[in-house]
């Protein structure tokens, strides 16, 4: 099939980006769209010129690795579904897509439409786990959880970290992400001993990386691929609330 | 090279006890002056450089990705094995190491494959108190479901996500070190070299991926959890950047490979649907559970799988294994499947695949039921394929998965290098020649969480201080420049060819010659063509761009070339075994049934290669002495 590609362009953090045109009529509507990058790469190689610099590992939507807009799309035109996990499949023969990396201030552009996202990491470090040392752990049944009660925590701890919450957010808030990491830590009861300390320190992680305010718009759960829901925010405000004023 | 499996005396059921009982200890205060050396952040790693940063040790860890969070243990699906006997199933400890030892067909070190299965329900106890969110009954009980090649129920499983959130937990623990300072954490680091010190590791040699800048680090010891090679295969389930690298550098400076070509090709992947495929897609081996594995009787049948009746479907697993079934090992499931796709009974476009079928399951159990066990691997299904498999079967077939071979290491996960230890699918260790499903999470978390922490110790307390100094710098310094210098090399190669395409050459090579099926003459095709590919490689590799900023063809170079020697040393290894186990089927030996026939007078050893300059590996041999289970004939009839 073929496609035009305007594929935005930058060699480094500093450098001014551009988007640039590539065309070919030799893509195959089963690749992926790092197939169709894998593909076109090897032509720009071949003809001297530097390759197209993304972003992808698993390739089976779950590592979180890949991901940039397709025609204002954050990872797909198809709902819920990574870059990776996009098919040719999903365009027209003789589409033009526009690729490029998501924009967030907290996520420099490193190159092309690779980024940097160490910010969600720094949030996570602030206070996203369970203090728990390896070897005191008690019996894993000696504490139930109901089936509802686990299935929930699993749904907030599905979170990939690949940023596109942050990345179609008008406001660039990272509210989504770091909600997630609170709701499913604090729907746990081994998690609920240090709920306060946690909120406090990561909402204040988020703010520090320059994520903006969450004002509920919810463009964030319709392009999460893992179907993370707006809940997982207002648990997080809720969280908040009880943590500050007791 | 010297093997000695430093195996502690005493019963099987206290060996492991013994030697935490005997270790020797760094009293805390002291911790501090040691510093550990950790290569890669998934499961095995992450889960040691926490435990060892929480026993009070300076920690520095090393990974290629973005963040620790990202490494393969993020993909493994269904789930993770221990043996708790929640079920009453009759589950044991004894069980669950007789399966393992067994599904290996007898070619695993007794007293690892225990010290797995004896450490394994402390396993779940950690990641639940990590918040790791398993399945769960109704009552608040933790859930299980069953595997291939075992009758009790023993895995644990969060739907079809277990590696990721059993990664979440190693994650966050290491996070947690990171933010308390006791880990250093570099992230786009490659390892390129080992440092070694008067016969002892003192560090690696690095490359920082976003500038090109290449250093060496000191260490009293370096841990090597760096994952497995699968991708050397190309067409894999693994992920794109999964590579060999580390291994292969330890490697050339002193550690034994140890059955290099023990490589799992799991049943039940995507199949391959055209030339521009980058990968294969895992579909969970969970599906097993309540999927059937079928093709039609007829050969050839092209009429769509809903059409075909009942009565002319062959479900072949259940005809062969009765007692089994569809929960036949991974080796015998993915041979029974090609034995089928090469007789003519394949389908789909290609013919190269099998149906995995759930209609029997919904029409008991329907669609909610299936949908919450596994309703994302139907969901990632449908986006790779376009089909509904609620309303078709899906379509399935063999594909590289597991490396179970990787770097020699004895019972204290220490490699024939002084100070090198490897962790979890980076080293040959408790699954012999072929692995069970849902033995590879627990591996790769037992050895961090709960070996290493010990062995690391031990050999810490007792190993006499590194000298520091000048010497040592200058040792860096040199191995630095030499990497640097390759990297020139390649770049400035007036070639043609780009690294992904002689992976995808070496790959075809292996898949043909040295995959599912082994022959000699074949073997004997295979080691010529990848000398040809090796030296058409150094003559016309093509690398774009230049060193200094972010290169991915430079990174790509590196491993393929890696990828082409150790290559090599799989169709030597598959060659020099003379007998079919457990993943390694050699044509030549089997039974009359078509069963992998194992000799266990000449082969019961594991095969150790030493590196002793190109294409001349040494073997050395590790005996395998069976006290506690006597070999026998697998099988699953």
């Amino acid at each position: 099939m073929k496609l035009t590609l305007k594929i935005w362009r930058q060699a480094s953090t500093q450098a001014q980006g551009k988007f640039e045109t590539y065309v070919r009529d030799d893509f195959d509507a089963a690749m992926s769209v790092p197939e169709m990058l894998d593909h076109l790469n090897r032509f720009l190689i071949k003809s001297g010129e530097d390759p197209i610099a993304f972003e992808s590992d698993c390739r089976e939507g779950i590592c979180g690795q890949c991901g940039f807009t397709i025609n204002g799309h954050i990872h797909s035109s198809d709902a819920g579904t990574t870059t990776c996990q996009t098919h040719l499949r999903s365009f027209k023969d003789g589409e033009t897509l526009w690729l490029e990396p998501f924009r967030v201030g907290a996520f420099p552009v490193k190159k092309d439409l690779m980024i940097d996202r160490s910010a969600l990491d720094r949030i996570i470090q602030s206070g996203g786990y369970i203090s728990v040392d390896t070897g005191p752990a008690v019996e894993a049944n000696s504490q139930l959880i109901s089936h509802e009660t686990a299935e929930s925590a699993f749904d907030s701890a599905a979170c990939i970290g690949c940023g596109a919450c942050a990345a179609v957010c008008p406001n660039a808030s990272a509210s989504l992400f770091t909600g997630a990491k609170i709701s499913h830590l604090a729907k746990l009861p081994q998690g609920q001993v240090e709920a306060p300390k946690r909120v406090l320190s990561m909402v204040q992680a988020m703010d520090a990386e320059g994520f903006g305010a969450c004002s509920l718009v919810g463009a964030c759960e319709a392009v999460c691929p893992q179907g993370i829901s707006l809940a997982n925010i207002a648990q997080m405000n809720e969280e908040f609330r009880k943590a500050w004023w007791g | 090279m010297k093997l000695d499996s430093k195996i502690p005396p005493g019963e099987l059921s206290q060996k492991w006890t013994a030697f935490k009982a005997q270790a020797a200890l760094i009293n805390p205060a002291n911790r501090s002056k040691h510093k550990i050396i950790v290569v890669g952040t998934g499961l095995a790693g992450s889960s040691s450089a926490a435990s060892l940063a929480e026993l009070g040790f300076q920690v520095e860890v090393f990974t290629f990705h973005d963040s620790a969070r990202r490494a393969h243990s993020v993909a493994a699906q269904g789930g993770v094995n221990a043996a708790k006997d929640y079920k009453n199933d009759g589950d044991s400890v004894w069980r669950m190491f007789h399966d393992t030892l067994k599904g290996g067909d007898f070619r695993a070190r007794e007293a690892n494959v225990y010290r797995l299965a004896e450490c394994s329900a402390a396993l779940i106890d950690q990641a639940v108190a990590q918040g790791v969110p398993f399945a769960r009954e109704y009552g608040g009980y933790l859930s299980n479901r069953s595997f291939g090649g075992v009758q009790v129920s023993r895995t644990f499983y969060a739907r079809g996500q277990t590696g990721q959130q059993l990664l979440q937990g190693a994650y966050q623990a290491l996070m947690r070190q990171v933010h308390l300072g006791k880990i250093k954490l570099h992230t786009r680091h490659e390892m390129l070299d080992l440092m070694v010190s008067d016969g002892r590791a003192s560090g690696v040699v690095c490359r920082n991926l976003d500038t090109g800048h290449i250093q060496s680090y000191e260490a009293d010891a370096v841990l090597l959890a760096s994952g497995g090679y699968g991708k050397i295969y190309y067409l894999s389930t693994l992920a794109m950047n999964c590579n060999a690298t580390a291994i292969w550098r330890a490697h050339k400076r002193g550690a034994g490979f140890a059955a290099p070509s023990w490589t799992q090709f799991h049943p039940t992947s995507l199949p391959q649907l055209g030339s521009h495929q980058s990968k294969l897609t895992l579909m969970s081996e969970s599906l097993r559970n309540d999927g059937r594995i079928w093709v039609p009787k007829q050969k050839g049948d092209a009429r769509p799988p809903n059409a075909i009746p009942e009565e002319e479907r062959d479900y072949y697993l259940e005809r062969r294994y009765p007692s089994f079934g569809n929960l036949a090992p991974r080796d015998i499931a993915s041979r029974a499947a090609l034995e089928r796709i090469e007789k003519g009974f394949g389908v789909g476009p290609l013919k190269n695949a099998v149906y995995l079928d759930f209609k029997t399951a919904l029409a008991k159990e329907g669609q909610e039921t299936i949908a919450q066990r596994y309703g994302n691997l139907f969901r990632m299904y449908e986006k790779i394929t376009g089909f509904n498999a609620y309303q078709e079967p899906m379509l399935i077939a063999p594909a590289a998965h597991f490396s179970m071979g990787g770097l020699w290491v004895d019972y204290q996960l220490m490699s024939t290098v002084n100070g090198l230890f490897v962790l979890g699918e980076a080293n040959f260790s408790d699954h012999g020649a072929n692995r069970l499903g849902a033995n590879s999470l627990l591996q790769a978390c037992v050895d961090g969480y709960f070996i290493a922490p010990h062995t690391v110790m031990d050999f810490l307390a007792k190993a006499k201080p590194l000298p520091s100094g000048p010497d040592r710098g200058k040792q860096g310094a040199e191995l630095a420049q030499a990497q640097k210098s390759q990297l020139e090399k390649w770049l400035q190669n007036q070639g043609s060819t780009t690294p992904e395409e002689y992976h995808q050459a070496l790959g075809k090579i292996l898949y043909e010659k040295c995959g599912l099926r082994r022959e000699r003459q074949n073997l004997l095709a295979a080691r010529e063509e990848i000398k040809q590919l090796q030296k058409d490689f150094d003559q016309n590799i093509l690398v774009a761009g230049a060193d200094g900023p972010i290169n991915f063809e430079l990174e790509k170079a590196g491993r393929v070339a890696d990828y082409l020697e150790l290559g090599a040393l799989i169709v030597e290894d598959a060659l020099q075994r003379e007998e079919s186990c457990g993943a390694h089927f050699r044509e030549e030996h089997q039974t009359s049934e078509g069963e992998a026939q194992r000799n266990d007078a000449e082969f019961q050893y594991v095969s150790v290669w030493e590196y002793t300059g190109k294409h001349n590996p040494k073997l050395h041999q590790e005996a395998l002495v069976f006290e506690a289970l006597k070999p026998t004939q697998r099988s699953y009839k």
